[in-house]
């Protein structure tokens, strides 16, 4: 498990190295305009221009420019440029908010997507299966900027049910925090329950068609034994992978829409602000933060794969 | 004589599938004797497995239809609840399948799976007593090493191992009765041979009553002490060992038999086969299933022949054929040995 | 061995010979599905409604999508009231009240009208979103048959970099890309472009998006490549081309199909989420993603603006997904659990001497 480990942590720096040369190329190779007017921005004077150019030393090689970027995102000194403000501070402090939506959404939806998909594999083919499929597919289908919009008018306008968009943060006050986020959680999970309650019921009916399962029931273990500890159990397996790389997904997408729609203060509202004024250092800085952080989710959701099944950790048969 | 342990008294399957009806099993009949070793011999489709499992109530689904009557020691298994067929099943009749790989769960140990057979049904004995059970038990059934293989996965053994391992997990519980649904089918042929041994130690040193279900006459002929002979869901010739394989009555037997490649015989210029294709089960033809590709058809079989013993001498030797027995003797002789010809064209 | 006894293989054959060609089969089977049938009418209605927009525009409400009326009046049955008052508030759905125009009311500030724009901007939606689907599975297509066919190197470097791009945040590099090129244009070669084409939101989602579809295509194709078919091809002299195209291609039009109606989906609402934030279609073009973020400004005065556009967008990928499940299930039924009706292959008689 250890050897696998380090090949993992290995196979991800070669990523993230990847990943940086990826961002390198969209933000400077890619585009047909002066590199230095563009991260100026809108209201760029040409005594900003002149000092971004020297400060990027767009004139250097290409190698050269990308030290000379990654340089700068790494040790702090990538600013936007109006205002002055330095981009890992602002990414630092929107950090909370958009974990504290991610995390909770995602709890929500693991919970309520396998509970439903368990119980749709249970009644497979019943009226409450063919209804919690419909409901699935529906839910899927609903997207975050049609959901938020019609539950801000509804609970928040016309029944001021729950407070208008904003965060509070936790260590402020623990209920504003709680009733502040409930509609954005609701908005981002109810997407994903359907999702995984299918995935969860097309594994289930699956792995019940399994010789394995049959045996299980040949060795005489009672029903509800046999669908906890061989149906469940192997049919989890994919969605702890899934669920890795979904969280990874909505902290760096579906968080930026859904903190726009809800004013919460997190690095997802600064990425949406900066791209509504075109002002392109933030987006570099939450663009290779927000990749790294997906890769890094990954690789770990990879060594908890290997954890849980054994034919992955330890490799083909020995004889 | 003893009574019999087992006792399968028309048996029928059916399955409703898309395509219709279909009888997977048609009036299947037959004793076990305790410690007696009975095969079930048939190709794909012939009903063998789907009567094997329908004995410990494992093909119970919303659209199968089981008729006929299955008793274990008196007492009545076709009608019986869920929770009685689970308490006996793995204690009293045991069940080995065919393929090792995918009889076991891939995430557990393999120790850990046979000490939960054992826990299933034993609710006195604790997680140390059952692991060391297990490990008792590999050992039992020639796994080497047996107390650190039980904490390897399944894809860490060898195919005959994991068979092993099977096996041992279907003694677990001392069972009266053992039910091996081709067990060596997925092996090796060097393999097969060990396994067979293992199953016919375990017959002669426990009394373990079998019924080996198989498609392969070789393997039949190590180990068996009477033949089922099974052709689109039903019976077509049953017997003891001596009197299938030296006097066999129904066509398919013949067939069966001749296409056995034998040591003792010159080798045939063409692997004899069979010709034709077992039938569909939703396109039976009329009366003698076998019809199609009998050689031998005349103008009775168009009428379903009833299995019934035809020779005054073995009464327990049923067949399916309307030939009389002379014919029979006769018409089974293919360049000197015992075969099928290809019907004529 | 006896080799008449044949080992119990598990096939799935059905019963009878088929007797029409599996295309037909594959229709009919999809014809009985009621309610893919139903949303295919609802996908094919959303086309006619946004196709019809030229004609809306000039024979109802008299105008175009990017013209502004904001120091109009309208009049509505009898009444003269104003297209955007004077606080800035644009006037809510209107109906027939003036004759058509105006049916859903101003879009904002600039007084546009909101249902012409609806319908434009679903233009944009719909050919942004069908446009990259296009491309991303061909795309998907000549990687999966490069790497499924070539292995090798070949596919260690496709597959590695799909599943390095795969497992990226699509939104996050979408979002940059959106942006730096609304910004910048892009140049590659002769090609060039300017911020605002509509090209660039159809290539970046393009790009972004085949991963998703190349890597199960990759996997059908290394499934296809093993079978006997192919070797048959290969005795007979065929080359690459031949079989990749020739062979492989054909056994994979299901999958494509499948996989191409789920990508306009999965590529609209991406559009919309892009557009949204801005990094999408850029003005003067608009499509719904647009007008949301438009619309999300005064989402308590006229919540319609904002919750319309949404409303589309939701029919057409729902409608979309639905069919899409309808036609893997007509052309794929062996995707469902089926009981065998017999075990052994069916030969035709005297077949096995």
């Amino acid at each position: 498990m250890g050897r696998f480990i380090a090949r993992r942590l290995v196979g991800m720096l070669v990523v993230l190295f990847a990943v940086s040369v990826l961002v390198f190329l969209i933000f400077n190779v890619v585009p047909n305009s002066p590199p230095a007017q563009r991260l100026a921005g809108k209201n760029a004077t040409p005594v900003l221009v002149k000092s971004i150019e020297e400060e990027w030393g767009f004139d250097d090689s290409l190698p050269q420019q990308y030290l000379s970027m990654m340089e700068k995102v790494f040790t702090g000194e990538l600013t936007s440029y109006e205002p002055r403000i330095p981009v890992d501070e602002t990414i630092v402090e929107g950090i909370p908010a958009t974990l504290s939506l991610s995390i909770g959404a995602g709890v929500i939806w693991l919970f309520f997507g396998l509970l439903l998909g368990y119980v749709s594999a249970i009644r497979a083919g019943g009226w409450l299966d063919k209804l919690l499929t419909g409901v699935s597919i529906a839910g899927i289908s609903i997207p975050v900027f049609l959901l938020a919009p019609v539950l801000i008018y509804f609970l928040t306008y016309k029944i001021e049910l729950f407070p208008n968009g904003g965060y509070v943060p936790i260590t402020e006050d623990p209920w504003g925090w709680f009733t502040h986020l409930i509609l954005p959680w609701f908005t981002v999970a109810v997407l994903s329950i359907g999702f995984y309650s299918r995935v969860l019921r097309s594994n289930m009916l699956d792995a019940m068609n399994e010789d394995y399962v049959r045996t299980a029931r040949a060795k005489g273990l009672s029903e509800r034994k046999v669908m906890t500890r061989h149906v469940l159990r192997n049919s989890l397996i994919p969605i702890v992978t899934l669920f890795g790389l979904d969280f990874g997904a909505t902290v760096a997408g579906t968080a930026i829409i859904t903190e726009k729609l809800y004013s919460l203060q997190g690095v997802g509202l600064y990425a949406a602000e900066a791209a509504e004024k075109f002002e392109l250092p933030p987006i570099m800085g939450v663009t290779l933060y927000g990749a790294f952080f997906v890769v890094f989710v990954n690789a770990l959701v990879d060594i908890a794969y290997a954890y849980l099944d054994p034919r992955v950790r330890l490799g083909t048969s020995a004889q | 004589m003893s009574a019999p342990l087992l006792s399968v008294d028309g048996l029928r399957v059916g399955f409703n599938t898309e395509g219709g009806l279909v009888q997977a099993v048609d009036g299947v009949s037959f004793d076990l004797r305790p410690g007696e070793v009975l095969a079930i011999v048939g190709e794909s489709g012939s009903g063998k497995s789907v009567t094997a499992q329908t004995i410990i109530g494992l093909t119970r689904s919303p659209n199968a239809r089981i008729e006929g009557s299955v008793k274990l020691d008196g007492e009545e298994l076709v009608e019986a609840s869920d929770t009685a067929l689970r308490r006996l099943r793995g204690e009293r009749v045991a069940m080995v399948f065919q393929d090792p790989m995918t009889s076991f769960n891939p995430v557990y140990r393999i120790g850990a799976q046979i000490a939960e057979a054992i826990q299933a049904h034993r609710g006195d004995v604790g997680k140390a007593e059952a692991r060391a059970r297990a490990i008792a038990l590999l050992d039992s059934v020639g796994i080497p090493d047996a107390e650190r293989r039980a904490r390897d996965y399944p894809h860490e053994f060898s195919g005959g191992m994991r068979q092993r391992a099977m096996i041992a997990m279907a003694l677990a519980l001392e069972p009266e009765v053992l039910i091996a649904d081709e067990p060596t089918t997925a092996l090796d042929v060097t393999i097969q041979a060990q396994i067979l041994a293992l199953l016919e130690q375990l017959n002669r040193e426990r009394q373990l009553a079998t019924i080996l279900i198989t498609h392969d006459l070789g393997v039949v002929a190590e180990v068996a002490d009477r033949v089922l002979v099974m052709y689109a869901g039903r019976v077509v010739e049953q017997g003891t060992l001596d009197e299938i394989f030296y006097d066999p009555q129904h066509p398919y037997t013949w067939g069966l038999l001749g296409s056995l490649t034998r040591l003792d015989r010159p080798r045939p210029q063409r692997l004899p086969q069979i010709s034709g294709a077992p039938p569909s089960l939703l396109e039976l033809p009329e009366g003698c299933a076998f019809r199609p590709r009998c050689p031998h058809e005349f103008s009775k079989c168009p009428q379903q022949p009833p299995l019934e013993a035809r020779l005054t001498e073995a009464p327990g030797h049923c067949d399916r054929c309307w030939l009389d027995p002379e014919r029979k003797r006769e018409k089974r002789q293919v360049a000197g040995q015992i075969g099928l010809e290809a019907p004529a064209p | 061995m006896p080799a008449a006894a044949q080992p119990e293989a598990p096939t799935a054959v059905g019963g009878a010979v088929p007797d029409r060609g599996p295309w037909s089969q594959a229709a009919r089977r999809f014809l009985r599905n009621r309610t893919a049938v139903a949303f295919l009418g609802l996908f094919v209605l959303i086309v006619l409604f946004v196709l019809a927009a030229p004609l809306w525009a000039d024979n109802v409400a008299h105008t175009g999508p990017n013209e502004t009326h904001t120091l109009e009046k309208l009049t509505i049955d009898g009444e003269k009231r104003d297209v955007v008052n004077p606080e800035g508030q644009p006037i809510g759905p209107v109906g027939f009240g003036a004759g058509g125009k105006f049916f859903l009311g101003a879009d904002s500030r600039l007084g546009r009208d909101e249902m012409v724009r609806l319908m434009y901007g679903g233009r944009t939606s719909l050919l942004v979103g069908f446009g990259s689907a296009l491309i991303t599975v061909s795309l998907a297509i000549v990687l999966a048959l490069l790497a499924g066919y070539y292995r090798g190197w070949v596919d260690t470097v496709i597959a590695r970099t799909l599943d390095v791009l795969w497992s990226l945040p699509v939104l996050l590099i979408g979002l940059a890309l959106g942006v730096v090129l609304a910004v910048g244009g892009l140049k590659i070669g002769p090609l060039e472009l300017s911020g605002g084409s509509l090209w660039i939101p159809i290539l970046i989602i393009s790009f972004v998006t085949v991963p998703y579809v190349a890597r199960p295509l990759r996997g059908e194709v290394l499934a296809l490549s093993e079978k006997e078919f192919v070797e048959a091809a290969v005795a007979q002299g065929a080359g690459p081309l031949r079989l990749m195209f020739g062979e492989i291609l054909p056994n994979l039009g299901s999958t494509i199909i499948v996989f191409f109606t789920l990508t306009i989906a999965n590529n609209m609402l991406f559009e919309a989420g892009l557009s949204f934030l801005g990094a999408g279609v850029q003005p003067p073009n608009s499509s719904w993603g647009t007008m949301i973020s438009i619309g999300e400004g005064l989402l308590t005065t006229q919540p319609l603006l904002a919750i319309i556009p949404g409303v589309m967008i939701m029919l057409t990928v729902l409608a979309l997904n639905i069919v899409g499940d309808g036609l893997r299930d007509a052309l794929d039924p062996r995707s469902k659990v089926r009981l065998e009706a017999h075990a052994g292959v069916v030969e035709p008689r005297g077949a096995s001497v």
